[in-house]
């Protein structure tokens, strides 16, 4: 295996540059506001927040799904508002909670959906699917010809993030990728795909509300409060910012805590 | 005269009337499922051509259909007289289940799924074609099944503007007081309904995803 490790000045591939983002409805309003942070390559950055700090948002800046209100987002040395936005996409994975297969597709189509978009040649698209399926822990034989309600909720999420990782593309977003599996699945889920983030040396941004998650995967973890970063830092260092918000997931991690003071 | 001797006696004539019928049905359906179809393709993302078309389309449908026949009469090219007329006001009958359920089944897919086949760099057209149009397949053929069912029946009414088929037995019987010769047409006509929905209700679950 060639285990890559991203040095930690390497160029940086996304770039947040005082973005904002908001609604012009009736009542306009904010969801992220003066966003600055850039992530490298290889990095593993992490958007904790809670549910409305604008983690998603951010996330859907990064491929074109929404387009900022003020500032720009820079991708792989372009604006997104610049590039073209299917390119774009093409070249970054995308894994959401619900994993959002295709029902009509077998899984192994489903995996080939970016192959198939980019006319790859069959022999290419199969033996990527054979690969990618025995990536992340699923038969080839067994699961390729199945179809998405015919598996697990843990495996779908298997299939979702080998799809995102179909044509290698170098950036990977996931959006609580691991939310809604029960316990055990999401321990083993989670441990499998940190191992599996280490080997491929992707540029990963992940979005979750689970300070455990954050602590297991990132290689920095990024805090959101109401549209604002309020933290920047490393798994270490984390917990010992001293900020009320960084204080409340602190004590998510142990419950009790609360209770004995 | 009971209907069963009328039935043998005009066996032939029953018989020339519901192929009619079934000509009439059939011209129809094919009209409305290629103005609503692809119509409620087009109106999946024209919010304001969308009001417009489904409007129309209920009103339509709420025009009682012996006074929608009697309305086209009038009407330079389309009306007049005859089978013209009547397959002009099936269409217009059969086109709201049609466009309504080609519009529900489009729009009505798992967000997730579209959200994931637009970050996946998929264009409009192959998110319409590749992903909404194969997930919308059975709720459009539901439509379809409901505006056959619906046309059969507006159908009968179509031979008081002189466009033949079954109705033409039903106000023949209305006229002499005869249940025979309204059974005459009434069960055919009531056939053709039945075998339709089994029909379609059949290709309806072959084409539903689990």
């Amino acid at each position: 295996m060639n285990a890559k490790t991203a040095p930690e000045n390497a160029d940086p591939t996304i770039q947040f540059q005082s973005v904002t983002y908001g609604l012009n409805g009736s009542v306009p309003r904010t969801i992220v506001n003066d966003i600055r942070f850039s992530v490298a390559a290889g990095q593993t950055l992490v958007l904790l927040g809670r549910s409305g700090s604008g983690k998603t948002t951010l996330l859907k800046l990064i491929n074109r799904l929404l387009v900022p209100t003020g500032g720009q987002v820079i991708v792989r040395g372009s604006p997104t508002i610049v590039w073209d936005p299917i390119r774009l996409r093409r070249g970054i994975g995308y894994v959401i909670q619900d994993a959002g297969l295709f029902p009509h597709f077998t899984v192994a189509q489903n995996i080939a959906l970016v192959p198939s978009l980019e006319k790859w040649d069959a022999a290419r698209t199969n033996s990527r699917v054979n690969e990618l399926l025995t990536l992340v822990g699923l038969d080839p034989a067994e699961f390729a010809s199945r179809r998405p309600h015919e598996l697990s909720g843990g495996q779908r999420q298997r299939v979702g993030v080998a799809r995102a990782l179909a044509a290698d593309p170098p950036i990977l977003l996931m959006d609580e990728p691991f939310g809604a599996l029960d316990p055990v699945t999401r321990a083993e889920l989670q441990r499998e795909f940190s191992a599996l983030a280490r080997r491929l040396g992707k540029t990963i941004v992940f979005v979750t509300h689970d300070l455990r998650e954050a602590l297991l995967l990132a290689s920095r973890i990024i805090l959101l409060q109401t549209g604002r970063i309020i933290a920047d830092a490393t798994p270490q260092e984390f917990p010992h910012i001293d900020h009320p918000e960084v204080r409340a997931f602190t004590a998510s991690l142990t419950p009790l805590a609360g209770a004995q003071a | 005269m009971t209907p069963w001797t009328f039935f043998v006696d005009h066996r032939a004539e029953i018989l020339e009337a519901t192929a009619n019928h079934l000509t009439l049905v059939i011209i129809a359906m094919t009209f409305a499922i290629a103005i609503g179809v692809p119509l409620g393709m087009l109106i999946v993302h024209r919010p304001a051509l969308r009001n417009l078309a489904l409007g129309l389309a209920s009103i339509f449908q709420t025009i009682p259909s012996l006074a929608l026949f009697g309305f086209l009469i009038p009407i330079p090219f389309i009306g007049g007289i005859g089978r013209r007329t009547a397959i002009v006001a099936l269409v217009l009958y059969a086109l709201l289940p049609i466009l309504r359920n080609t519009y529900v089944g489009l729009t009505g897919i798992d967000p997730a799924v579209l959200e994931a086949a637009e970050a996946m760099g998929m264009t409009q057209s192959q998110i319409l074609w590749r992903v909404r149009l194969p997930l919308a397949r059975a709720v459009i053929l539901a439509g379809i099944r409901t505006a056959t069912i619906i046309t059969i029946g507006v159908a009968t009414i179509a031979a008081a503007i002189g466009a033949g088929g079954l109705g033409t037995f039903i106000f023949r019987g209305v006229a002499m007081v005869s249940d025979a010769v309204i059974l005459a047409g009434a069960i055919p006509a009531a056939l053709l309904a039945i075998a339709a929905d089994l029909l379609l209700g059949w290709l309806e679950r072959r084409l539903k995803i689990a």
